[in-house]
Protein backbone atom coordinates (compact mmCIF):
# COMPACT_ATOMS: atom_id res chain seq x y z
CA UNK A 1 0.00 0.00 0.00
CA UNK A 2 1.18 3.50 -0.76
CA UNK A 3 0.23 6.75 0.82
CA UNK A 4 0.10 9.60 -1.66
CA UNK A 5 0.38 13.09 -0.23
CA UNK A 6 -0.08 15.90 -2.69
CA UNK A 7 0.14 19.64 -2.01
CA UNK A 8 -1.68 21.50 -4.77
CA UNK A 9 -3.13 24.88 -5.72
CA UNK A 10 -6.46 25.43 -3.89
CA UNK A 11 -8.36 26.21 -7.09
CA UNK A 12 -7.39 22.83 -8.57
CA UNK A 13 -9.08 20.71 -5.91
CA UNK A 14 -12.35 20.14 -7.78
CA UNK A 15 -10.58 19.04 -10.98
CA UNK A 16 -8.35 16.66 -9.04
CA UNK A 17 -11.30 15.15 -7.18
CA UNK A 18 -13.19 14.63 -10.43
CA UNK A 19 -10.19 13.02 -12.16
CA UNK A 20 -9.58 10.64 -9.25
CA UNK A 21 -13.26 9.72 -9.12
CA UNK A 22 -13.12 8.77 -12.81
CA UNK A 23 -10.42 6.15 -12.13
CA UNK A 24 -12.36 4.87 -9.14
CA UNK A 25 -10.61 6.57 -6.23
CA UNK A 26 -13.26 7.84 -3.82
CA UNK A 27 -11.55 8.13 -0.45
CA UNK A 28 -9.29 10.98 0.43
CA UNK A 29 -8.57 13.47 3.19
CA UNK A 30 -8.17 17.14 2.41
CA UNK A 31 -6.61 19.87 4.56
CA UNK A 32 -6.25 23.59 3.96
CA UNK A 33 -2.60 24.37 4.58
CA UNK A 34 -0.12 27.20 4.14
CA UNK A 35 3.41 26.95 2.92
CA UNK A 36 5.95 27.97 0.41
CA UNK A 37 8.51 26.41 -1.86
CA UNK A 38 10.06 28.04 -4.86
CA UNK A 39 7.00 30.19 -5.51
CA UNK A 40 7.58 33.70 -4.23
CA UNK A 41 4.93 35.27 -2.00
CA UNK A 42 3.47 38.72 -2.43
CA UNK A 43 3.63 42.14 -0.81
CA UNK A 44 0.75 43.61 1.20
CA UNK A 45 0.64 47.24 2.36
CA UNK A 46 -1.43 48.41 5.33
CA UNK A 47 -1.28 52.15 6.00
CA UNK A 48 2.23 52.33 4.61
CA UNK A 49 3.46 49.25 6.50
CA UNK A 50 4.75 46.64 4.06
CA UNK A 51 4.42 42.96 4.78
CA UNK A 52 6.00 40.22 2.71
CA UNK A 53 3.50 37.36 2.72
CA UNK A 54 5.29 34.16 1.71
CA UNK A 55 3.15 31.51 3.35
CA UNK A 56 0.59 30.94 0.65
CA UNK A 57 -2.64 28.98 0.90
CA UNK A 58 -2.48 25.45 -0.51
CA UNK A 59 -4.55 22.29 -0.25
CA UNK A 60 -3.09 19.02 0.95
CA UNK A 61 -4.64 15.76 -0.30
CA UNK A 62 -3.85 12.49 1.43
CA UNK A 63 -4.92 9.14 0.09
CA UNK A 64 -3.80 5.54 0.49
CA UNK A 65 -4.05 3.17 -2.50
CA UNK A 66 -3.07 -0.45 -3.26
CA UNK A 67 0.60 -0.51 -4.27
CA UNK A 68 -0.23 -1.59 -7.84
CA UNK A 69 -2.35 1.45 -8.50
CA UNK A 70 0.03 4.09 -7.16
CA UNK A 71 1.61 5.12 -10.46
CA UNK A 72 -1.74 5.49 -12.20
CA UNK A 73 -3.13 7.59 -9.35
CA UNK A 74 -0.04 9.77 -9.19
CA UNK A 75 -0.21 10.44 -12.94
CA UNK A 76 -3.93 11.24 -12.85
CA UNK A 77 -3.49 13.54 -9.88
CA UNK A 78 -0.50 15.36 -11.34
CA UNK A 79 -2.16 15.84 -14.72
CA UNK A 80 -5.28 17.30 -13.12
CA UNK A 81 -3.38 19.61 -10.77
CA UNK A 82 -0.91 20.92 -13.31
CA UNK A 83 -1.06 24.50 -14.65
CA UNK A 84 2.58 24.56 -15.71
CA UNK A 85 3.44 27.51 -13.51
CA UNK A 86 5.61 27.75 -10.40
CA UNK A 87 3.45 26.98 -7.37
CA UNK A 88 1.66 23.91 -8.73
CA UNK A 89 2.87 21.93 -5.74
CA UNK A 90 4.44 18.55 -5.00
CA UNK A 91 3.53 14.89 -4.52
CA UNK A 92 5.17 12.65 -1.92
CA UNK A 93 4.76 8.87 -1.83
CA UNK A 94 5.18 6.72 1.32
CA UNK A 95 5.02 3.02 2.05
CA UNK A 96 2.16 2.13 4.36
CA UNK A 97 2.69 -0.61 6.96
CA UNK A 98 -0.93 -1.35 7.75
CA UNK A 99 -4.47 -0.10 7.18
CA UNK A 100 -7.32 -0.83 9.61
CA UNK A 101 -11.00 -0.13 9.19
CA UNK A 102 -12.17 0.92 12.65
CA UNK A 103 -15.77 -0.22 12.14
CA UNK A 104 -15.06 -3.93 11.67
CA UNK A 105 -11.31 -4.34 12.12
CA UNK A 106 -10.68 -5.18 8.42
CA UNK A 107 -6.98 -5.15 7.74
CA UNK A 108 -4.78 -4.55 4.69
CA UNK A 109 -5.93 -3.47 1.22
CA UNK A 110 -9.49 -4.55 1.92
CA UNK A 111 -9.68 -1.78 4.51
CA UNK A 112 -8.89 0.95 1.96
CA UNK B 1 -69.67 101.94 -0.07
CA UNK B 2 -67.73 103.90 2.55
CA UNK B 3 -70.62 103.69 4.90
CA UNK B 4 -70.84 99.97 4.44
CA UNK B 5 -67.13 99.37 5.14
CA UNK B 6 -67.34 101.66 8.18
CA UNK B 7 -70.18 99.61 9.49
CA UNK B 8 -68.20 96.45 8.87
CA UNK B 9 -65.16 97.79 10.72
CA UNK B 10 -67.11 98.88 13.71
CA UNK B 11 -68.81 95.52 13.83
CA UNK B 12 -65.43 93.86 13.82
CA UNK B 13 -63.99 95.99 16.58
CA UNK B 14 -67.16 95.41 18.57
CA UNK B 15 -66.65 91.68 18.18
CA UNK B 16 -62.98 91.96 19.16
CA UNK B 17 -63.79 94.01 22.22
CA UNK B 18 -66.38 91.46 23.17
CA UNK B 19 -63.93 88.52 23.04
CA UNK B 20 -60.63 90.12 24.10
CA UNK B 21 -59.91 87.77 27.01
CA UNK B 22 -60.98 84.87 24.84
CA UNK B 23 -58.52 85.91 22.12
CA UNK B 24 -55.72 86.33 24.60
CA UNK B 25 -56.28 82.82 25.86
CA UNK B 26 -56.35 81.49 22.33
CA UNK B 27 -53.10 83.33 21.58
CA UNK B 28 -51.46 81.86 24.66
CA UNK B 29 -52.71 78.41 23.69
CA UNK B 30 -51.35 78.88 20.19
CA UNK B 31 -47.98 79.97 21.57
CA UNK B 32 -47.93 76.93 23.81
CA UNK B 33 -48.83 74.65 20.93
CA UNK B 34 -46.12 76.18 18.71
CA UNK B 35 -43.56 75.70 21.46
CA UNK B 36 -44.66 72.12 22.03
CA UNK B 37 -44.41 71.47 18.30
CA UNK B 38 -40.87 72.82 18.21
CA UNK B 39 -39.89 70.77 21.23
CA UNK B 40 -41.37 67.70 19.60
CA UNK B 41 -39.33 68.27 16.44
CA UNK B 42 -36.08 69.22 18.15
CA UNK B 43 -36.32 66.57 20.82
CA UNK B 44 -36.98 63.77 18.37
CA UNK B 45 -33.91 64.73 16.34
CA UNK B 46 -31.75 65.07 19.45
CA UNK B 47 -32.80 61.69 20.84
CA UNK B 48 -32.10 60.16 17.43
CA UNK B 49 -28.71 61.91 17.34
CA UNK B 50 -27.88 60.64 20.83
CA UNK B 51 -28.52 57.08 19.72
CA UNK B 52 -26.50 57.63 16.53
CA UNK B 53 -23.51 58.88 18.51
CA UNK B 54 -23.67 55.88 20.85
CA UNK B 55 -23.71 53.66 17.76
CA UNK B 56 -20.37 55.21 16.74
CA UNK B 57 -18.68 53.64 19.76
CA UNK B 58 -20.53 50.35 19.68
CA UNK B 59 -20.53 48.79 17.21
CA UNK B 60 -18.84 51.43 14.99
CA UNK B 61 -15.47 51.98 16.64
CA UNK B 62 -15.43 48.51 18.21
CA UNK B 63 -15.64 46.96 14.73
CA UNK B 64 -13.29 49.46 13.11
CA UNK B 65 -10.57 48.92 15.70
CA UNK B 66 -11.41 45.26 16.26
CA UNK B 67 -10.74 44.39 12.64
CA UNK B 68 -7.39 46.20 12.63
CA UNK B 69 -5.77 44.10 15.37
CA UNK B 70 -4.53 40.52 15.22
CA UNK B 71 -7.12 37.83 15.80
CA UNK B 72 -5.86 37.09 19.33
CA UNK B 73 -6.77 40.64 20.43
CA UNK B 74 -10.10 41.21 18.72
CA UNK B 75 -12.26 40.83 21.81
CA UNK B 76 -10.06 42.92 24.10
CA UNK B 77 -10.02 45.71 21.53
CA UNK B 78 -13.80 45.63 21.17
CA UNK B 79 -14.07 45.52 24.95
CA UNK B 80 -12.05 48.74 25.22
CA UNK B 81 -14.87 50.48 23.37
CA UNK B 82 -17.78 48.58 24.86
CA UNK B 83 -16.80 48.82 28.50
CA UNK B 84 -16.59 52.60 28.20
CA UNK B 85 -20.25 52.67 27.22
CA UNK B 86 -20.84 51.47 30.77
CA UNK B 87 -18.02 53.12 32.73
CA UNK B 88 -18.40 56.61 31.30
CA UNK B 89 -22.19 56.52 31.61
CA UNK B 90 -21.98 55.87 35.35
CA UNK B 91 -19.30 58.54 35.83
CA UNK B 92 -21.33 60.98 33.76
CA UNK B 93 -24.44 60.58 35.90
CA UNK B 94 -22.51 60.87 39.16
CA UNK B 95 -20.12 63.77 38.45
CA UNK B 96 -19.29 64.11 34.75
CA UNK B 97 -22.20 66.15 33.48
CA UNK B 98 -21.93 68.58 36.36
CA UNK B 99 -18.20 69.17 35.91
CA UNK B 100 -18.61 69.72 32.19
CA UNK B 101 -21.78 71.78 32.10
CA UNK B 102 -22.45 73.44 35.45
CA UNK B 103 -21.23 77.03 35.30
CA UNK B 104 -18.38 76.80 37.84
CA UNK B 105 -15.34 78.76 36.71
CA UNK B 106 -14.03 79.18 33.13
CA UNK B 107 -11.92 75.99 33.40
CA UNK B 108 -13.94 73.62 35.53
CA UNK B 109 -17.65 73.22 36.06
CA UNK B 110 -19.48 73.16 39.37
CA UNK B 111 -21.28 70.55 41.41
CA UNK B 112 -24.88 71.69 40.91
CA UNK B 113 -25.84 68.74 38.69
CA UNK B 114 -24.12 66.08 40.80
CA UNK B 115 -26.12 62.82 40.56
CA UNK B 116 -28.09 64.54 37.78
CA UNK B 117 -29.75 66.69 40.39
CA UNK B 118 -32.27 68.99 38.66
CA UNK B 119 -31.59 67.56 35.22
CA UNK B 120 -35.02 66.69 33.88
CA UNK B 121 -37.74 67.75 31.48
CA UNK B 122 -37.12 71.51 31.79
CA UNK B 123 -34.77 72.91 29.15
CA UNK B 124 -31.50 74.55 30.13
CA UNK B 125 -31.63 77.85 28.22
CA UNK B 126 -27.86 78.29 28.36
CA UNK B 127 -27.39 75.35 26.03
CA UNK B 128 -30.57 74.26 24.30
CA UNK B 129 -33.78 76.08 25.06
CA UNK B 130 -36.18 73.83 23.18
CA UNK B 131 -35.31 70.37 24.47
CA UNK B 132 -35.40 68.83 27.95
CA UNK B 133 -32.07 69.26 29.73
CA UNK B 134 -32.05 65.49 30.18
CA UNK B 135 -31.87 65.13 26.39
CA UNK B 136 -28.95 67.55 26.21
CA UNK B 137 -27.30 65.68 29.08
CA UNK B 138 -27.62 62.25 27.46
CA UNK B 139 -26.52 63.60 24.07
CA UNK B 140 -23.34 65.03 25.58
CA UNK B 141 -22.76 61.75 27.41
CA UNK B 142 -22.36 59.94 24.11
CA UNK B 143 -19.46 62.26 23.22
CA UNK B 144 -17.79 61.54 26.55
CA UNK B 145 -18.06 57.80 25.79
CA UNK B 146 -16.43 57.83 22.39
CA UNK B 147 -13.56 60.17 23.27
CA UNK B 148 -11.59 57.86 25.59
CA UNK B 149 -12.57 54.93 23.35
CA UNK B 150 -10.69 56.61 20.49
CA UNK B 151 -7.48 56.54 22.56
CA UNK B 152 -7.67 52.76 22.79
CA UNK B 153 -6.35 52.59 19.23
CA UNK B 154 -2.93 53.61 20.55
CA UNK B 155 -2.60 51.09 23.37
CA UNK B 156 -4.36 48.18 21.68
CA UNK B 157 -2.84 44.71 21.92
CA UNK B 158 -0.66 45.45 24.94
CA UNK B 159 -2.54 47.24 27.74
CA UNK B 160 -3.57 45.65 31.00
CA UNK B 161 -7.35 45.77 31.40
CA UNK B 162 -7.36 47.08 34.98
CA UNK B 163 -4.87 49.76 33.98
CA UNK B 164 -7.05 50.70 31.04
CA UNK B 165 -10.11 51.11 33.27
CA UNK B 166 -8.28 53.30 35.78
CA UNK B 167 -6.61 55.29 33.01
CA UNK B 168 -9.83 56.11 31.17
CA UNK B 169 -11.66 56.99 34.40
CA UNK B 170 -8.98 59.46 35.48
CA UNK B 171 -8.56 60.73 31.92
CA UNK B 172 -12.24 61.55 31.68
CA UNK B 173 -12.11 63.53 34.92
CA UNK B 174 -8.81 65.32 34.37
CA UNK B 175 -8.61 65.88 30.62
CA UNK B 176 -12.02 65.49 28.97
CA UNK B 177 -14.35 67.22 31.41
CA UNK B 178 -12.27 70.40 31.84
CA UNK B 179 -11.74 70.61 28.07
CA UNK B 180 -15.46 70.14 27.37
CA UNK B 181 -16.23 72.78 29.98
CA UNK B 182 -13.75 75.27 28.55
CA UNK B 183 -15.19 74.96 25.05
CA UNK B 184 -18.89 74.26 25.59
CA UNK B 185 -19.66 74.95 29.26
CA UNK B 186 -21.42 78.13 30.39
CA UNK B 187 -18.79 80.88 30.63
CA UNK B 188 -16.08 78.45 29.54
CA UNK B 189 -12.69 79.98 28.79
CA UNK B 190 -12.79 79.06 25.09
CA UNK B 191 -16.57 79.36 24.53
CA UNK B 192 -17.60 80.61 21.09
CA UNK B 193 -20.00 83.22 22.47
CA UNK B 194 -18.95 83.92 26.04
CA UNK B 195 -15.29 82.82 26.21
CA UNK B 196 -12.26 84.98 27.01
CA UNK B 197 -10.72 83.54 23.85
CA UNK B 198 -13.68 82.58 21.67
CA UNK B 199 -12.87 79.48 19.64
CA UNK B 200 -15.12 77.76 17.14
CA UNK B 201 -15.48 74.05 17.77
CA UNK B 202 -18.90 73.04 16.55
CA UNK B 203 -18.96 69.34 17.37
CA UNK B 204 -15.75 68.56 19.20
CA UNK B 205 -12.68 68.73 16.97
CA UNK B 206 -10.71 70.12 19.88
CA UNK B 207 -12.67 68.63 22.77
CA UNK B 208 -12.91 65.12 21.33
CA UNK B 209 -10.32 64.56 18.64
CA UNK B 210 -7.31 66.62 19.65
CA UNK B 211 -7.54 65.53 23.29
CA UNK B 212 -7.94 61.85 22.41
CA UNK B 213 -5.47 61.85 19.52
CA UNK B 214 -2.68 63.61 21.40
CA UNK B 215 -3.26 61.50 24.50
CA UNK B 216 -3.03 58.47 22.23
CA UNK B 217 0.44 59.51 21.13
CA UNK B 218 1.53 59.93 24.75
CA UNK B 219 0.14 56.46 25.57
CA UNK B 220 1.92 54.89 22.60
CA UNK B 221 5.23 56.46 23.63
CA UNK B 222 4.80 55.64 27.32
CA UNK B 223 3.74 52.02 26.81
CA UNK B 224 6.38 51.33 24.19
CA UNK B 225 6.08 49.15 21.13
CA UNK B 226 4.16 45.93 20.94
CA UNK B 227 6.35 42.88 21.32
CA UNK B 228 7.61 41.94 17.89
CA UNK B 229 6.83 45.33 16.37
CA UNK B 230 8.74 45.71 13.13
CA UNK B 231 9.67 42.02 12.91
CA UNK B 232 6.49 40.00 13.41
CA UNK B 233 3.68 40.50 10.93
CA UNK B 234 0.93 42.63 12.49
CA UNK B 235 -1.56 42.68 9.68
CA UNK B 236 -5.18 43.61 10.40
CA UNK B 237 -6.99 40.32 10.97
CA UNK B 238 -10.25 41.39 9.31
CA UNK B 239 -10.69 44.45 7.15
CA UNK B 240 -14.24 43.22 6.65
CA UNK B 241 -15.04 44.15 10.26
CA UNK B 242 -13.15 47.43 9.90
CA UNK B 243 -15.08 48.41 6.79
CA UNK B 244 -18.44 47.72 8.42
CA UNK B 245 -17.25 49.72 11.43
CA UNK B 246 -16.12 52.67 9.31
CA UNK B 247 -19.50 52.78 7.55
CA UNK B 248 -21.29 52.85 10.90
CA UNK B 249 -18.97 55.66 12.00
CA UNK B 250 -19.84 57.66 8.90
CA UNK B 251 -23.58 57.26 9.52
CA UNK B 252 -23.30 57.84 13.26
CA UNK B 253 -21.28 60.98 12.67
CA UNK B 254 -24.39 62.69 11.30
CA UNK B 255 -25.70 62.54 14.86
CA UNK B 256 -22.38 63.83 16.14
CA UNK B 257 -22.12 66.84 13.83
CA UNK B 258 -25.67 67.64 12.68
CA UNK B 259 -26.91 66.88 16.20
CA UNK B 260 -24.54 69.52 17.54
CA UNK B 261 -26.96 72.15 16.24
CA UNK B 262 -29.00 70.97 19.27
CA UNK B 263 -32.17 71.44 17.22
CA UNK B 264 -33.79 70.11 14.06
CA UNK B 265 -33.09 73.32 12.19
CA UNK B 266 -31.38 74.57 9.04
CA UNK B 267 -28.01 74.67 10.82
CA UNK B 268 -28.33 70.94 11.46
CA UNK B 269 -28.89 70.40 7.75
CA UNK B 270 -25.89 72.54 6.91
CA UNK B 271 -23.69 70.55 9.29
CA UNK B 272 -25.05 67.28 7.89
CA UNK B 273 -24.25 68.34 4.32
CA UNK B 274 -20.77 69.66 5.17
CA UNK B 275 -19.98 66.45 7.06
CA UNK B 276 -21.00 64.25 4.20
CA UNK B 277 -19.05 66.02 1.47
CA UNK B 278 -15.92 66.42 3.57
CA UNK B 279 -15.93 62.69 4.29
CA UNK B 280 -16.34 61.77 0.64
CA UNK B 281 -13.46 64.05 -0.40
CA UNK B 282 -11.24 62.73 2.39
CA UNK B 283 -11.81 59.09 1.43
CA UNK B 284 -10.80 59.90 -2.14
CA UNK B 285 -7.85 62.03 -0.99
CA UNK B 286 -6.30 59.24 1.07
CA UNK B 287 -7.09 56.61 -1.55
CA UNK B 288 -5.53 58.53 -4.43
CA UNK B 289 -2.46 59.56 -2.41
CA UNK B 290 -1.88 55.92 -1.52
CA UNK B 291 -2.54 54.78 -5.08
CA UNK B 292 0.14 57.17 -6.33
CA UNK B 293 2.62 56.14 -3.67
CA UNK B 294 2.25 52.36 -3.44
CA UNK B 295 0.55 51.58 -6.72
CA UNK B 296 -2.66 50.22 -5.20
CA UNK B 297 -5.78 51.90 -3.79
CA UNK B 298 -6.65 49.93 -0.65
CA UNK B 299 -10.02 49.79 1.10
CA UNK B 300 -8.18 50.32 4.39
CA UNK B 301 -6.92 53.56 2.86
CA UNK B 302 -10.37 54.62 1.69
CA UNK B 303 -12.03 53.97 5.07
CA UNK B 304 -9.16 55.54 7.01
CA UNK B 305 -9.46 58.61 4.80
CA UNK B 306 -13.19 58.79 5.48
CA UNK B 307 -12.56 58.74 9.24
CA UNK B 308 -9.85 61.41 8.88
CA UNK B 309 -12.33 63.57 6.98
CA UNK B 310 -15.05 63.04 9.59
CA UNK B 311 -12.58 64.11 12.26
CA UNK B 312 -11.41 67.21 10.42
CA UNK B 313 -14.90 68.44 9.54
CA UNK B 314 -16.17 67.98 13.10
CA UNK B 315 -15.19 71.43 14.44
CA UNK B 316 -16.07 73.11 11.13
CA UNK B 317 -19.35 71.35 10.33
CA UNK B 318 -21.63 74.05 11.70
CA UNK B 319 -19.62 76.95 10.30
CA UNK B 320 -18.69 76.18 6.69
CA UNK B 321 -20.37 75.81 3.30
CA UNK B 322 -20.06 72.58 1.30
CA UNK B 323 -17.13 73.54 -0.96
CA UNK B 324 -14.74 74.55 1.83
CA UNK B 325 -15.95 71.41 3.63
CA UNK B 326 -14.77 69.28 0.71
CA UNK B 327 -11.44 71.09 0.73
CA UNK B 328 -11.03 70.46 4.46
CA UNK B 329 -11.77 66.78 3.90
CA UNK B 330 -9.38 66.48 0.99
CA UNK B 331 -6.52 68.10 2.92
CA UNK B 332 -7.18 65.90 5.96
CA UNK B 333 -7.27 62.75 3.84
CA UNK B 334 -3.93 63.43 2.19
CA UNK B 335 -2.11 64.81 5.24
CA UNK B 336 -3.30 62.03 7.57
CA UNK B 337 -2.18 59.46 5.02
CA UNK B 338 1.31 60.96 4.88
CA UNK B 339 1.30 61.15 8.67
CA UNK B 340 0.63 57.46 9.27
CA UNK B 341 2.59 56.08 6.32
CA UNK B 342 5.65 58.31 6.21
CA UNK B 343 6.07 60.36 9.39
CA UNK B 344 5.10 57.57 11.81
CA UNK B 345 7.60 55.12 10.38
CA UNK B 346 10.31 57.79 10.49
CA UNK B 347 9.80 58.30 14.22
CA UNK B 348 9.12 54.63 14.84
CA UNK B 349 6.51 54.98 17.63
CA UNK B 350 3.88 52.25 17.76
CA UNK B 351 0.51 53.99 17.58
CA UNK B 352 -1.05 50.62 16.84
CA UNK B 353 -4.25 51.76 15.12
CA UNK B 354 -3.21 55.34 14.30
CA UNK B 355 -5.35 57.16 16.82
CA UNK B 356 -2.86 60.03 16.80
CA UNK B 357 -2.27 60.11 13.06
CA UNK B 358 -5.99 60.28 12.32
CA UNK B 359 -7.57 62.00 15.33
CA UNK B 360 -4.71 64.13 16.64
CA UNK B 361 -3.59 65.37 13.24
CA UNK B 362 -7.06 65.41 11.63
CA UNK B 363 -8.45 67.28 14.65
CA UNK B 364 -5.70 69.89 14.54
CA UNK B 365 -6.12 70.42 10.80
CA UNK B 366 -9.86 70.81 11.38
CA UNK B 367 -9.40 73.30 14.23
CA UNK B 368 -7.16 75.56 12.15
CA UNK B 369 -9.22 75.31 8.96
CA UNK B 370 -12.41 76.07 10.91
CA UNK B 371 -10.84 79.42 11.77
CA UNK B 372 -10.15 79.89 8.08
CA UNK B 373 -13.46 78.87 6.52
CA UNK B 374 -16.07 79.76 9.16
CA UNK B 375 -18.64 82.08 7.63
CA UNK B 376 -21.62 84.05 8.91
CA UNK B 377 -23.49 82.85 5.86
CA UNK B 378 -23.79 79.50 7.67
CA UNK B 379 -23.64 80.49 11.32
CA UNK B 380 -24.17 84.10 12.35
CA UNK B 381 -22.86 83.55 15.85
CA UNK B 382 -21.23 86.97 16.05
CA UNK B 383 -24.37 88.87 15.02
CA UNK B 384 -23.31 90.09 11.61
CA UNK B 385 -19.62 90.39 12.43
CA UNK B 386 -17.19 88.37 10.28
CA UNK B 387 -16.64 84.81 11.48
CA UNK B 388 -13.49 83.24 9.99
CA UNK B 389 -10.57 84.34 7.84
CA UNK B 390 -12.60 84.21 4.61
CA UNK B 391 -15.13 86.55 6.23
CA UNK B 392 -12.27 88.91 7.09
CA UNK B 393 -11.65 87.84 10.69
CA UNK B 394 -8.08 86.55 10.59
CA UNK B 395 -7.92 86.57 14.39
CA UNK B 396 -10.22 83.55 14.49
CA UNK B 397 -7.44 81.37 13.09
CA UNK B 398 -5.23 82.47 15.97
CA UNK B 399 -7.99 81.87 18.51
CA UNK B 400 -8.61 78.40 17.18
CA UNK B 401 -4.89 77.67 17.27
CA UNK B 402 -4.78 78.76 20.91
CA UNK B 403 -7.72 76.46 21.65
CA UNK B 404 -5.92 73.60 19.90
CA UNK B 405 -2.68 74.36 21.77
CA UNK B 406 -4.48 74.29 25.12
CA UNK B 407 -5.98 70.92 24.20
CA UNK B 408 -2.54 69.61 23.18
CA UNK B 409 -0.98 70.85 26.43
CA UNK B 410 -3.72 69.50 28.68
CA UNK B 411 -3.67 66.16 26.86
CA UNK B 412 0.10 65.75 27.08
CA UNK B 413 0.50 66.77 30.71
CA UNK B 414 -2.72 65.16 31.94
CA UNK B 415 -2.09 61.85 30.18
CA UNK B 416 1.50 61.62 31.39
CA UNK B 417 0.52 62.24 35.00
CA UNK B 418 -2.37 59.77 34.79
CA UNK B 419 -0.18 57.09 33.22
CA UNK B 420 2.37 57.49 36.03
CA UNK B 421 -0.39 57.11 38.62
CA UNK B 422 -1.89 54.08 36.88
CA UNK B 423 1.52 52.49 36.52
CA UNK B 424 2.00 52.77 40.27
CA UNK B 425 -1.49 51.56 41.19
CA UNK B 426 -2.47 48.85 38.71
CA UNK B 427 0.32 48.77 36.13
CA UNK B 428 -0.53 49.65 32.55
CA UNK B 429 1.38 47.30 30.31
CA UNK B 430 0.39 43.66 30.07
CA UNK B 431 3.22 41.30 31.00
CA UNK B 432 5.07 39.53 28.23
CA UNK B 433 3.27 36.18 28.39
CA UNK B 434 -0.11 37.89 28.48
CA UNK B 435 0.82 39.89 25.41
CA UNK B 436 2.14 36.87 23.51
CA UNK B 437 -0.95 34.78 24.35
CA UNK B 438 -3.14 37.70 23.27
CA UNK B 439 -5.20 39.89 25.55
CA UNK B 440 -8.42 38.04 24.73
CA UNK B 441 -7.22 34.92 26.45
CA UNK B 442 -4.98 36.47 29.10
CA UNK B 443 -7.25 39.33 30.24
CA UNK B 444 -10.72 38.04 29.47
CA UNK B 445 -10.42 34.25 29.23
CA UNK B 446 -12.13 34.13 25.87
CA UNK B 447 -11.35 33.83 22.18
CA UNK B 448 -13.00 35.69 19.33
CA UNK B 449 -13.07 32.78 16.91
CA UNK B 450 -13.63 29.30 18.27
CA UNK B 451 -13.35 27.15 15.17
CA UNK B 452 -13.92 23.90 16.96
CA UNK B 453 -17.03 25.18 18.72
Amino acid sequence: MKKIEAIIQPHKIEEVKEALKKIGIDGMTITEVRGHGRQKGHKEVYRGMEYQVDLLPKVKIELVVPGGRAEEVIKTLADAARTGKIGDGKIFVFDVAEAIRIRNDDRGEIAL
Amino acid sequence: MTRLSLLFLSLCSFAAAQSAPDLEKRLADLEKAAKAAQTAGDNSWMLTSSALVLMMTGPGLALFYGGLVRRKNVLSTMMHSFVLMAVVSVLWAVVGYSIAFDEGNPFFGGLKYLFLNGVGADPNGDYAGTIPQATFMVYQLMFAIITPALISGAFAERIKFSGMLLFTTLWLLIVYLPMAHMVWGKNGFLGATWGKIPTFDFAGGTVVHITSGVSALVCALYLGKRKGFGTDPMRPHSLVLSTVGACLLWVGWFGFNAGSALAANALATSAFVATHFATAAAALGWMVAEWMKTGKPSILGAISGAVAGLVAITPASGFVTPMPAMLIGLIAGVVCYLMVSVVKSKFGYDDALDAFGVHGIGGTIGAILTGVFATKEVNDLRMGMPMGLIDGNAGQVVNNMIGAAIAWGLAIVGTLVILKVCDAVTGVRADETAEIDGLDLSMHGEEGYNFEA
